[in-house]
């Protein structure tokens, strides 16, 4: 049987499958930013109606995946899978959002790179034979966020100038084994990369490493170069992590000449004081399936490479000195298979 | 006069803290605790009680004048009580403002809601 594995870390599909819908629903602060054209919904109040943050976020998925569903001209009951996740303990922001549907479940945990990890998983679910449609959503909220990794909002807690902004966004993307694209083509696998990093304030730090084996890996295992691609886009680094990467790439013999992050493209960091720019699982999404697929549908760009990175400590491990591990999942995204 | 040493003894104790938070890895629970029980022994060794008297509120409403509370309360319940002191002292003293923290606390829980920052 022919494999469709590609080196060490790599599937390049067979049959690849198409974006048939994608949808964001945003908080306040990210509808001020650079990239407020781009989404879908923006809302005026962050609670979303709910009374806590937890159904908040649970609320913002649930819009995101209808609002998906509805560009692709499907019903949730079409689904054949449904690939979810976000940043709280035993991901209820995506259990507690999928409640209501009977589609057959998976929650997933990759911190901020759910989304690649959601899109690699249901791509090669598709690729497989296994059903027509699959749904991939991942949220991350500011304020449930805030509990979940540091202290709650109402400590009122100062925050360190490498710190990083969660995003309060959910993206939702719907993929279809039959469509006119774009289309993903190959994804890679990420494996866990610790270089000692214990900062939970210096995430970008810790994740830059993972981001350049990831990325390396994806041109050894494709024989694909940089320039291939016309965008090489990754989660959430911030500018810190972001030189770190261009570094560490530089030393495996990869120069990226068309980088950008999506921590560093969903907010100002000037205007927004967000200091190292934003992440969370909803920052990665949110971008991925707003300014980017909008963006390769207008034919801004053909080829895109996404790489989502996740910092995978848990608040935890750190009080027990622990390093972070980071995390990044490749997908090759094109307008033609 | 007395205003102008309490903000720059008060101020001073901030600066100290904006730097940690900046410069070091320090989380802001353990600046905390370092404050607090940095009062506790400059108190202990009789340093704090004349800062007290120079800065006023700027140098008792900071975390440092919790340390000064603690140490002070101790040191009296020792010349009352003796040793046994050493385990009340600190509370007692503090009592004040210990409950007052967690009944206002619980009077603005009852009335605000968080909001996200902006």
């Amino acid at each position: 049987m022919a494999t469709k594995k590609l080196g060490s870390q790599t599937a390049a599909l067979a049959n690849p499958p198409s974006f048939a819908g994608h949808a964001n629903v945003v908080g306040k602060k990210e509808g001020e930013g650079p990239l407020a054209d781009s989404f879908d919904y923006i809302a005026e109040d962050d609670t979303f109606g709910e009374a806590t943050w937890e159904k908040s976020e649970s609320a913002m998925q649930k819009q995101a995946l209808t609002l998906a569903l509805d560009k692709a001209g499907q019903a949730a009951a079409n689904l054949d899978w449904l690939f979810a996740g976000d940043l709280l303990n035993q991901c209820i922001g995506s259990s507690y959002a999928a409640r209501g549907q009977s589609v057959p479940f998976f929650g997933l945990y990759g911190a901020c790179s759910t989304m690649g990890e959601g899109l690699v998983l249901a791509s090669m679910t598709l690729d497989g034979g296994f059903g027509e449609f699959a749904g991939v959503v991942v949220s991350s909220h500011f304020c449930s966020a805030e509990r979940q990794y540091r202290t709650p909002l109402e400590y009122g807690g100062q925050r360190t100038p490498t710190a990083q902004w969660t995003v309060t966004a959910s993206g939702a993307a719907i993929l279809a084994r039959e469509g006119p694209g774009p289309y993903i083509t190959h994804v890679t696998a990420g494996r866990i990369v610790d270089k000692g990093i214990k900062d939970a304030n210096n995430m970008g730090a810790a994740m830059a490493p993972a981001a350049a084996d990831t990325i390396a890996a994806h041109f050894r295992d494709t024989g694909r170069t940089p320039d291939f691609y016309d965008l090489v886009v990754t989660g959430d680094l911030g500018s810190l992590g972001s030189e770190l990467l261009v570094e560490l790439l530089e030393k495996e013999g990869y120069t990226l000449p068309n980088h950008a992050d999506c921590g560093m493209l969903i907010f100002d960091a000037q205007d927004q004081d967000v200091h190292c720019g934003g992440s969370g699982c909803g920052c990665a999404a949110s971008v991925l399936t707003g300014y980017l697929l909008n963006g390769m549908r207008a034919g801004r760009w053909k080829n895109i490479l996404f790489c989502p990175t996740g910092a995978l400590h848990s608040p935890t491990a750190s009080l027990q000195g622990e390093s972070i591990p980071g995390i990044c999942h490749a997908v090759a995204i094109s307008v033609t298979k | 006069m007395e205003y102008l040493k309490a903000f720059l003894c008060g101020g001073l104790f901030c600066v100290v803290g904006q730097i940690l938070i900046d410069k070091t890895p320090l989380t802001p629970a353990k600046i905390l605790v370092c404050y607090v029980t940095t009062g506790v022994i400059l108190s202990g060794v009789g340093l704090y009680q004349p800062l007290a008297e120079w800065g006023g509120a700027g140098a008792t409403v900071p975390l440092t004048g919790f340390g000064h509370l603690l140490a002070k309360g101790v040191k009296k319940a020792v010349e009352e009580q003796g040793v046994l002191g050493a385990f009340t002292g600190g509370s007692t003293a503090a009592a004040g403002g210990i409950t007052a923290a967690i009944f206002f606390g619980f009077l603005v829980a009852l009335v605000c809601k968080p909001k996200p920052k902006s």
